[in-house]
């Protein structure tokens, strides 16, 4: 199978396989009008099958979305056919509005205009902390 | 000066607790030196939540440093009641007072008061989260009882889970050395995991966990009881089942330690009996009186004013 070469975008290599279609989601590439290729179960020599999305247009990725739902993903910047970048992630310190807190007695749930912000509790067990109730989240992709 | 707020015990170093405490003392022992050191500032309560002890213990230190008091006791005599935020309310009331004290059922709202304010913020109680004036409190009577912040075994009984005033104190005790944690509490009333992990564990500190009070009495040298507090619950039947679960009597502290320390952040309910009262190793009395002198220590570091 054949997916043309961009000119000028963004690839998101290395995605965990099967996991492509929730990035799609939480970066709301589905609002952009250029085109975007999903490639699932592409082969890998270092993770067997794998992920990618291609992205015909330049833009700005949110890498702590990126970096929260897949820390091991590449994100390459592409201008006139030629990779110019190749960023490698890692779970963000911080995030705000990503997750949002569950607990029944958290502020966030009564006063939901508050920003949602988490701080990297466990970066080996990858579990964030609510900053207002320090209730606990897994990272759950 | 950058606005400091005291959200959570450990916004303090210890080096700063220890400096409170020793401002604190004293200042019990030379109150008129303080007298007039707010002389012209204002301090706002917001208690958005019900609460005799804590806000008359602020607003009694505040006079007592010379300063003036504004604020309100329920939430439905504030703006809260037309719909208003609280960082709405807070950021408000930071155009009026030059500190604000403020107590509020949900957890994290004076976190996100702190966002907002324009002056310092002190969080005197969110739900079952954090109460650190009290942990001070609690620090300075250890303190005066004992002599020192280190090397003791400590027994938290009661409501461990919602109880704020042991998940604070344990945050503070951590950081000090030789510090035996014992929690004495039912299965569903038992420390929440992420003090275990995040507090304990992380830093290799010994504890233990027991149903059993009679058990541990005779190791303990400091005896923090709580009550199993009624608006913690979403379900009644719950907290009938727990409430009696324990109480201190006299024939318990038999096999006490002579110069057992007895805590409790009060108000009780019955988890303490009266007959406990006389007893010269119940300092939950002395504790009250001390959580003024912290208190009044804490609003000039936060002012950074001095005697």
């Amino acid at each position: 199978m054949n997916i043309d070469s961009i000119q000028n975008g963004v690839v998101l290599d290395h995605i965990q396989s099967g996991k492509s279609m929730d990035i799609y989601k939480y970066l709301h590439l589905d609002q952009l009008d250029c085109q975007v290729a999903i490639i699932k179960n592409a082969k890998s020599g270092r993770m067997g099958k794998k992920d990618i999305i291609k992205i015909d247009s330049p833009m700005e990725v949110d890498l702590d979305v990126l970096g929260y739902i897949d820390p091991n993903i590449t994100v390459n910047i592409i201008r006139d056919g030629k990779r110019v970048e190749k960023k490698h992630l890692a779970l963000p310190e911080k995030l705000v509005n990503v997750i949002h807190c569950k607990n029944p007695r958290c502020i966030t749930m009564a006063e939901p205009q508050l920003d949602a912000i988490f701080l990297l509790n466990d970066p080996e067990k990858h579990t964030y902390r609510c900053a207002y109730c320090d209730a606990e989240k897994q990272r759950h992709f | 000066m950058a606005k400091r707020n005291l959200i959570d015990i450990t916004d303090l170093t210890t080096g700063e607790i220890d400096e409170l405490i020793a401002t604190a003392e004293d200042i019990i022992d030379s109150p008129a030196k303080y007298a007039h050191v707010c002389d012209g500032k204002q301090l706002a309560t917001l208690f958005f939540e019900p609460s005799t002890r804590t806000r008359l213990s602020f607003e009694s230190a505040m006079l007592g440093l010379g300063g003036q008091t504004l604020g309100f006791s329920a939430a439905n005599s504030s703006s809260t009641a037309k719909g208003e935020t609280v960082v709405d309310t807070v950021h408000t009331v930071s155009c009026y007072a030059d500190i604000i004290a403020m107590r509020h059922p949900k957890e994290g709202a004076p976190f996100a008061a702190a966002q907002r304010s324009e002056v310092p913020i002190i969080n005197a109680g969110d739900g079952g989260h954090n109460h650190p004036t009290q942990t001070l409190t609690d620090l300075l009577t250890i303190h005066r009882e004992k002599g020192k912040l280190c090397d003791f075994t400590i027994g938290f009984c009661g409501d461990l889970k919602f109880g704020r005033t042991v998940h604070s104190l344990t945050s503070a005790l951590s950081r000090e050395t030789g510090i035996h944690f014992v929690f004495i509490s039912p299965e569903e009333l038992k420390l929440p995991d992420y003090l275990k992990e995040n507090v304990l564990n992380k830093n290799g500190i010994p504890f233990e966990e027991t149903a059993s009070l009679e058990a541990v009495m005779p190791k303990l040298d400091v005896l923090y009881m709580t009550r199993v507090q009624k608006e913690r619950f979403f379900n009644e039947a719950d907290y009938i089942r727990l409430k009696d679960t324990y109480v201190l009597t006299p024939e318990k502290l038999v096999p006490a330690k002579k110069d057992l320390t007895i805590l409790h952040p009060l108000p009780r309910v019955n988890e303490i009996s009266v007959a406990v009262d006389d007893d010269p190793r119940a300092a939950y009395f002395r504790q009250v009186r001390n959580g003024k002198f912290i208190r009044m220590a804490l609003i000039m570091k936060l002012l950074d004013l001095k005697a």
